[in-house]
């Protein structure tokens, strides 16, 4: 476990709602994103892509492609002649350019640069692909039977018992104490089995990036992503060149919410720089973003849980069965941790399933696997409150998790918030509000990890006495905002004295993805800890100008100044002061940290929703929607808020018409947004969000991550108001009014 | 191919190009004179992103063919400030943290200002469906709609 | 492909004619879609905004004329066309977004064909007309014989619709569209619904018409006599509702399924009988 960093104190700027460094740039179009840079002599790249859910490549003819007009380089698989060294490198590589077959509807197989966007679409229907069509598989339970259409072969874990299809790559198990001893102590036991269709993380900035590589083997790569760091390993690997000649720099990115913790177009447009000599942009469409970039996580799952009279659950049993499309991924082992994270349970076992299927390869999304684990955990929890006519918060008190609990997932947990987010919403008018007539509340809780991750910032004092740091995180919701105001926490100066970039692969040391809520965790850490190195700098200028011992220089409200009358009677030196004589008394200054931060603290969400239900149409209408949810410390308020509205918004679109519709002939029917239905304005009322602060002790302020948790309970706590505004429980999302109105009539 | 020459207003000033049949404005804003403020969401209508006013009117400027704004007048985020005087809604969208990643806000704030135009005391349900066809991800819109109500409110005010 | 701006109708049929491959632009709502998308490859766009009276909203014999180039907004924004037909005008104003309203045309959902746009049950209730210009002339023609099959149409080679007329009203008359969709903007319509009536000085409907979309491959018109002699009570409108169900010929697709889409008509035919019924009482007062 890690150190406890945590110390309580009074903030100055920590917790106040300053404008945000970005928020010109980007109220006036002046912001770059990914597709806003271009470069002399660019080219235009595009993928030419399977219509088909599974075939077998025979042949590809670019001949007649790269004799056209303007066309400067036709890129196929035959292309990428290296070997990536890692294992989840080469199943990137195989998703972002198809080898041998195609493994879903709108996979890669091929790409051109041209010298204009028309001539670039003209050659790629020149491009003659020879398809051997072979048998598809979309959903996850069929794709699990033996004699299912199979995507590879020897891929299988050795975890997977026998009689299963290939498909089914790997199986993990979880929990503690004896289900069968804990189910025959049960006064009642409910079981339920559901499913949940795949979503998109549905950030409105498609993909984007500017690659320029020469023959020298030197590259520059401009992209939108969530990583740059990840982007510049990745592509080197797939590339084969040394990771320090690719410099990557992160533009603006416009969403990501896990979608772009990957790399889709990258490597191929830095393949057809390198091979037509000359910058590539490259841009994603809509219609492809659909089709063949991160969706979630398909599931069917199956929950059993025992209750006594009282409500104490005896035993717990869950069976998470996930496709992540056409490669491993280890949402279903998520969804097997966490679906039963909020609870302290003697009796628990779950099984995670990871089955590939002909889909695009799931990305992450927001707490990925676990808000359909809550889904189902969630539902059978609401049917036991209702079974026992007990408050379906009360229900949760009386078996929630606590500091001490033995999570689900096996640590044992500090302390944590869930039980103060339940008060909480017990305690909110929201909890108490006349219903009226077709209308219902749910509510619903969840948990995420959190991570920390490899983190690196660097922190210079400049000549003039203000501050530049330097992050290697995309700024995906404010983050810039928070960096700035834990260094001016810490250095005791304005926050406008500071200016947080986002620095390029070249500048700085390594950094994990912005993923796993970890930046204001992990990388506020390293600002927290970059500003301490740079103040005991400037205390030892301090003390020598001073002619003093450096212990016995603090301080305080940004200046050196003696640590009490026996170190002698000095006026205090400002940030300032130091920064203007530091050429003379030692040289620039500057703080840095780098570490892979551990003592991350989980976090825990209750949600509580009012539905209406139009019985004649079955036709859902939010009408209030709360948040609860632990933050350990906000450190910008707003932005804070932000993340549990959005999280809660996209959880109600995951609810009620998000999904991915596949044919009969497993290709996808609606890869846009007029099918693909995210929700819009009018359809949603104010999110009330209510932060509440547990501090995390792993973070010198208390910070735990905040932006995942949020989307975890909606799923389950519209699943359970819908099903009481309708008198029929829907265990199968999203609950479109076609399903939802089929409920109610056959109830 | 022969390219179309296009006079037309943009932001004010008298601006020409030269496009191909099948470019969109958006093709020509983007590609051409380099505002790439208003963004490609969709190429279809559904996202709002690309949104411009087109002799005032609010369109998608994925849906306009460059060579259709002959003769018009055209309106970008680009031209919403007036000098380095931000637009009240510009100002607010950033003190009331109205956006996250930012990449809809060009699209949302041209398409606000067209509702204050028209109608300085909207309500929370009219600023909500004048603004359907503006997409958001990030935000839940709870943040978007509030700073337009606070705005129409505060430019009432001043009026 | 070309770009091409005709300033009269003759000229635009001439190109029409002379270019059987060339595709009317008016809203470019749909048109620009599919061009983008690759699923149409024209060899030139016919931007005909620029004809006179295509931008037009005129009285014409009581009733209204409108031009193939007048946006939807624009209809909303005329006072006394949407007091005659305030059913035409809901329908017209529930396509798209704010920003699509500022373009798409009713002509242009009439042409385009689609099963699903929702300005065309109502303009069937209304019996509204077209005219319809080509190389032998203008012809009249009912909007209901417009459409012929999903993105399929009765226009001949070089022919093109100039405007559509709507029919003077009769004393106590209105009309309602109801469409259903899943969220409450920017989706196309799972069933749509327009009922017209009239009324006599009592309040007992003496005419009704009922259109319905997204229930087949084209716009249907519905036996709405249940309706004629009643004064919108329940078991009249009930009645309506069994025939809009009974009438509806969905499929299953993405966006609904067969049993959801005749249920659903059922409950916007009721919807949009009592939203008309009411209106119309309103007229005559």
């Amino acid at each position: 476990m890690a150190k406890d960093e945590f110390e309580k104190r009074e903030f100055k700027i920590v917790g106040t709602r300053v404008p945000r460094p970005d928020g010109l740039d980007k109220v006036t179009g002046r912001a770059r994103y990914g597709a806003d840079m271009s470069a002399p002599g660019m080219l235009f790249g595009y993928c030419l892509r399977s219509p088909h859910a599974h075939a077998r490549i025979k042949s590809i003819d670019t001949s007649e492609a790269e004799a056209m007009p303007g066309v400067k380089a036709v890129v196929t698989r035959a292309d990428f002649t290296h070997v990536p060294a890692s294992g989840g490198t080469k199943d990137i590589l195989d998703n972002v350019m198809a080898g041998e077959k195609a493994l879903y509807d709108g996979h890669t197989v091929a790409a051109v640069a041209a010298n204009s966007r028309s001539a670039a679409k003209a050659a790629l229907k020149a491009i003659k692909v020879d398809y051997e069509v072979l048998p598809h598989v979309t959903d996850v339970d069929e794709a699990m039977k033996p004699g299912a259409p199979e995507l590879h072969q020897g891929r299988q874990q050795e975890s997977v018992p026998e009689g299963f299809s290939q498909n089914v790559l790997a199986r993990s198990q979880y929990g503690h104490g004896d289900v069968d001893a804990g189910f025959a102590k049960a006064d009642i036991i409910v079981e339920r089995s559901f499913k949940t269709a795949a979503t998109h993380q549905g950030y409105i900035e498609p993909h984007a990036c500017l690659a320029s590589m020469g023959n020298d083997n030197q590259a520059d790569l401009f992209c939108c992503t969530q990583g740059h760091f990840m982007v510049r390993n990745t592509c080197a690997d797939i590339m084969g060149m040394e990771s320090g000649r690719l410099r990557v720099t992160a533009s603006e990115i416009g969403g990501g919410f896990g979608g772009k913790t990957t790399v889709f177009l990258e490597p191929v447009a830095l393949m057809l720089s390198k091979k037509s000599g000359k910058p590539v942009k490259m841009t994603m469409s809509r219609d492809e973003v659909m089709r063949a970039s991160g969706p979630t996580a398909s599931t069917s799952i199956d929950i059993k849980i025992g209750v006594k009279k009282d409500g104490t659950v005896t035993a717990a049993t869950g069976d998470f069965r996930y496709q992540s499309g056409c490669f491993y991924s280890m949402n279903g082992a998520l969804g097997a941790m966490c679906g039963f994270a909020p609870y302290d349970l003697e009796n628990l076992k779950t099984v995670g399933w990871e089955v590939v299927t002909n889909r695009p390869k799931a990305a992450a999304y927001r707490a990925p696997g676990a808000p359909m684990a809550a889904f189902a955990v969630e539902s059978v929890m609401d049917e036991i409150a209702k079974e026992l006519g007990m408050d379906p918060i009360d229900l949760r008190l009386l078996n929630g998790a606590e500091e001490g609990t033995k999570a689900a997932y096996g640590p044992t947990y500090p302390a944590i918030g869930l039980k103060a987010t339940l008060k909480a919403a017990k305690a909110h008018p929201h909890w108490s509000a006349p219903l009226g007539e077709n209308q219902g509340r749910g509510v619903g809780c969840g948990f995420w990890f959190n991570f920390g991750g490899n983190t690196s910032v660097s922190l210079m004092i400049n000549p003039d006495g203000t501050v530049n740091l330097s992050e290697g995180n995309p700024d995906i919701g404010g983050s810039r905002a928070s960096m700035s105001m834990m260094a001016a926490e810490e250095l005791g100066i304005p926050y406008e004295q500071i200016r947080t970039i986002v620095a390029d692969t070249a500048s700085l040391g390594e950094n994990d993805v912005t993923d796993g809520s970890r930046v204001t965790f992990a990388v506020g850490l390293a600002t927290i800890k970059a500003a301490r190195h740079a103040i005991e700098i400037m205390k030892g200028r301090a003390a020598a100008t001073w002619g003093i011992d450096a212990d016995a220089v603090e301080w305080v409200d940004g200046a050196a100044q003696p640590a009490g009358p026996n170190a002698g009677k000095f006026p205090p030196l400002t940030l300032k002061d130091i920064a203007a004589t530091m050429s003379k008394t030692g040289g620039p200054i500057s703080g840095h940290h780098e570490a892979n931060a551990e003592g991350a603290g989980v976090s825990f969400g209750t949600h509580i929703c009012d539905t209406e239900v139009d019985p004649e149409t079955g036709a859902v209408k939010i009408l209030r929607y709360t948040v609860f949810q632990d933050a350990g410390k906000a450190v910008h308020p707003d932005y804070v808020e932000g993340q549990l509205q959005g999280g809660a918004v996209q959880g109600i679109g995951w609810a009620l018409n998000e999904e991915y519709i596949y044919g009969e002939d497993g290709t996808l029917q609606n890869a846009g947004y007029l099918d693909y239905r995210i929700p819009v304005a009018s359809d949603l009322p104010m999110i009330e969000p209510v932060i509440l602060e547990i501090p995390n002790p792993g973070h010198p302020y208390g910070v735990r991550g905040v932006g995942e948790t949020g989307i975890v309970p909606p799923l389950a706590t519209i699943a359970n108001a819908v099903s009481r505004a309708a008198g029929v429980r829907m265990t199968s999302l999203p609950m479109s009014p076609p399903k939802l109105l089929a409920a109610i009539k056959a109830n | 191919m022969s390219r179309i020459h296009v006079n037309t207003t943009i932001n004010g000033d008298a601006v020409d190009y030269l496009c191909e049949a099948e470019d969109t404005l958006l093709d020509v804003l983007r590609d051409q004179l380099d505002l790439t403020g208003s963004k490609e969401g969709c190429a279809s209508g559904d996202c709002g992103a690309c949104t411009v006013e087109l002799d005032g009117r609010l369109v998608c400027s994925c849906l306009v063919l460059g060579a259709e704004a002959g003769g018009r007048t055209v309106n970008t985020i680009e031209g919403m400030a007036d000098g380095d005087v931000l637009h009240p809604l510009q100002k607010n969208f950033i003190e009331k943290a109205a956006l996250q990643c930012g990449i809809c806000t060009p699209g949302i704030l041209v398409a606000a200002k067209n509702l204050l135009d028209h109608n300085p005391d909207p309500s929370e349900e009219e600023v909500r469906y004048w603004l359907a066809g503006n997409l958001c991800r990030c935000t839940g819109y709870d943040k978007i709609i509030r700073a337009v109500l606070d705005t129409a409110a505060e430019m009432r005010g001043a009026a | 492909m070309k770009f091409q701006t005709p300033h009269s109708v003759e000229d635009a049929v001439a190109i029409l004619v002379a270019d059987p491959d060339a595709r009317v632009l008016a809203g470019g709502t749909d048109l620009l879609v599919r061009l983008r998308a690759g699923h149409m490859t024209p060899s030139a766009v016919v931007d005909i905004k620029r004809i006179n009276g295509m931008r037009d909203i005129t009285s014409e014999n009581g009733g209204w004329r409108i031009g193939a180039g007048v946006a939807c907004a624009e209809m909303g924004e005329h006072a006394a066309l949407k007091a005659d037909y305030p059913g035409v005008v809901e329908g017209a104003e529930l396509i798209g977004s704010t920003q699509v309203q500022g373009r798409c045309t009713v002509v242009g959902n009439l042409c385009n064909a689609g099963p699903a746009g929702d300005s065309v049950p109502a303009l069937v209730a209304a019996g509204a007309t077209v005219r319809v210009a080509g190389p032998n002339g203008t012809r009249d023609v009912d909007v209901i014989d417009i459409p012929t099959a999903p993105g399929k149409t009765s226009l001949k080679e070089g022919e093109f619709v100039t405007s559509v007329f709507l029919p003077a009203r009769a004393a106590n008359s209105s009309d309602a569209y109801l469409r259903f969709i899943p969220r409450t903007e920017m989706d196309i319509a799972v069933v749509g619904c327009a009922v017209n009536l009239t009324l006599d000085d009592a309040g007992v409907v003496t005419a009704a018409s009922m259109s319905l979309g997204a229930v087949g491959p084209k716009v249907k018109q519905v036996d709405a006599s249940a309706l004629v002699g009643s004064t919108c009570d329940d078991a009249a409108v009930e009645a309506l509702a069994a025939a809009a169900t009974a009438a509806a010929t969905p499929i299953d697709d993405k966006r609904g399924t067969i049993a959801f889409r005749k249920d659903v008509s059922g409950v916007l035919a009721k919807r949009a009988a009592r939203a008309a019924y009411t209106r119309a009482k309103g007229a005559s007062t």
